[in-house]
């Protein structure tokens, strides 16, 4: 665990001494700030609205209407922004020679899968965090229910988690970053849409197709449930993405 | 200390190594040497536990460096042949992670940087960043980074290759220091290099051991033939000829002025002979004396000799 720590360390000084991190949390933020801001003056029309009908005001619910969609759309940008961030872990090292290094230390390799892990996701963690201030801002000006807000946050860092296991994996199977990018926005966008075919496919199949997808999962924690089949399903997404990437690192040293 | 035996490693089909065996002792500095795509680098791979062998086994004071490989990689400092550098980093700072990640205590850190640093002669660019630095300067870093946690073997691929002849001479003396702690393995195809700092050669070509033996041992063993440099004042004509019609005299050939080179069958006392013909012609002998082969000269033997049958 010290070592993942200290593969991390450097990782993450190595990204806050690129312009990467700077430019992707900068666009992150823009485009989820204009989404937040149009969410919200939306839901503000519909109240001014219904100040004038009665009736219409017991369905406005800031949960409901600006904190949910915004963990939505966060979701899609981190869709297209993590593979920019997952890319270079392996594939870096590889091509820069460097991951010799890393190999002649006295370190495992799972720590060092661990530890690419680490890195990338403290960065995503921290992109996520900074566009909390947007919910804040709504906890200044209203009252939203604090629980889904948490559950949500919660629920977002596991797909991100999921994303970033895929790039991390992905990274380890190329030198070529482009390639590691490609290949983690592809299958983490099929995973997102995996659920689509459910409509059209028999019950039981279609009823795997949703459990596989990635979003559908998410719903129930923008609502405050915790429930055991997302999180197995977050968890073991995870873990089986790194595993794959620890077992292709160690196959290539005999390739 | 290193024990290979009959070590083979294919990549795909290809094969890189094929039933290398030899020991290295304590204490010692060794020398491989062969041609680019030799397989040095696929040996030294395997030996700092990168790369498992296909078959054959390399164990480093008893440990197997695929079953036990952790606690070798505690006791070796890798240098590959392109130093191993994050381009974005402070040598220092790339100093204290290669430390740390090497398992040197953390309180002990900041003192093993220093000592590298002072010892591979980075001061001045100890606050410069690494992909900023000359090919010297990184050759150096990466040098220190495989000795930061003062490991009992290090491992050196070429790690003079690309510099100029200064640089040569500074990390060439660097390893000589280093060869009084450290049991040092160091690649090369540049034979001078290995003739400076190394005891022991081992020669490979094509995947195959060529020889393994001093470097006093490899020149005897190798000469089938004697080889004397005689230098003189009075140059005759006839001279050649003369030198040619002794015994045992296989070939004369001129040299620089005034210089012959004698090729010979192996233990005559070929000198008093020539020396007595100098005398009584009033050559004037300047010099006499037998020349040794350089490496050089073994390595195209060796190398040559294993080509002709495939041709």
């Amino acid at each position: 665990m010290k070592n993942s720590w200290i593969i991390a360390k450097r990782d993450l000084g190595s990204f806050f001494n690129s312009p990467i991190f700077y430019v992707v949390t900068t666009i992150f933020l823009i485009i989820y700030s204009y989404i937040f801001i149009n969410i919200l003056s939306f839901f503000n029309m519909q109240s001014m609205q219904s100040g004038q009908f009665q009736q219409m005001g017991m369905a406005l619910n800031i949960n409901e209407m600006v904190i949910e969609p915004s963990f939505q759309n966060m979701a899609v940008i981190l869709l297209l922004i993590i593979p920019i961030i997952t890319m270079r872990s392996f594939a870096e090292e590889k091509k820069s020679k460097t991951f010799r290094l890393l190999l002649s230390s006295p370190v495992q390799l799972k720590e060092i899968v661990l530890g690419k892990f680490l890195a990338c996701m403290l960065v995503v963690t921290l992109m996520i965090l900074m566009s909390g201030y947007s919910i804040g801002f709504l906890f200044m000006i209203a009252e939203p229910d604090i629980g889904p807000v948490l559950t949500g946050f919660l629920g977002v860092l596991l797909m991100a988690g999921c994303y970033v296991s895929v790039g991390v994996f992905a990274s380890s199977l190329t030198e070529n970053q482009i390639v590691a990018a490609v290949i983690t926005f592809g299958f983490s966008l099929f995973m997102w849409v995996i659920g689509w075919g459910a409509q059209s496919a028999d019950s039981a199949t279609g009823q795997v197709l949703q459990y596989l997808s990635i979003i559908e999962h998410l719903d129930r924690f923008l609502k405050g449930m915790i429930e055991t089949s997302d999180l197995a399903y977050y968890l073991s997404f995870i873990i089986f993405g790194l595993f794959l990437c620890h077992r292709t690192l160690d196959s290539n040293r005999w390739r | 200390m290193i024990e290979v035996e009959n070590l083979t490693r294919y990549y795909g089909t290809r094969c890189a190594i094929n039933n290398i065996s030899f020991q290295i002792e304590k204490g010692e500095v060794v020398g491989f040497l062969g041609p680019n795509g030799a397989g040095k680098s696929t040996t030294m791979n395997i030996i700092s536990c990168i790369l498992p062998a296909s078959s054959g086994s390399a164990k480093i004071n008893g440990f197997d460096t695929f079953e036990q490989s952790l606690e070798i990689r505690k006791i070796i400092g890798y240098l590959p042949e392109t130093p191993p550098l994050y381009p974005d980093m402070i040598v220092t700072d790339f100093l204290k992670f290669s430390a740390g990640i090497r398992g040197v205590d953390a309180k002990q850190i900041s003192s093993s940087v220093m000592r590298v640093i002072e010892k591979c002669a980075l001061k001045d660019v100890s606050h410069r960043i690494t992909g900023r630095l000359s090919k010297g300067y990184q050759q150096r870093v990466g040098l220190a980074q495989a000795m930061v946690h003062d490991p009992e073997i290090l491992i050196l691929d070429e790690p003079t290759v690309g510099l100029d002849p200064i640089q040569i001479i500074e990390i060439r003396k660097l390893i000589q220091d280093l060869a009084a702690e450290h049991t040092i393995i160091l690649s090369s195809h540049i034979l001078p290099e290995i003739t400076q700092i190394c005891k022991r050669v081992i020669i490979i070509n094509e995947g195959e051991i060529a020889a393994v033996d001093s470097l006093s041992g490899l020149t005897a063993s190798l000469r089938k033939s004697e080889r004397l440099s005689l230098t003189i004042r009075n140059v005759e004509n006839d001279i050649a000829e003369k030198l040619s019609a002794l015994d045992q005299v296989l070939s004369v050939s001129p040299g620089e002025e005034n210089q012959f080179l004698i090729e010979c069958g192996l233990r005559t006392n070929l000198q008093d002979d020539i020396a007595k013909l100098a005398l009584d012609k009033k050559w004037g002998i300047v010099e006499l004396k037998p020349v040794s082969m350089t490496l050089e000269d073994i390595f195209l033997k060796l190398t040559l000799e294993e080509k002709e049958p495939a041709a």
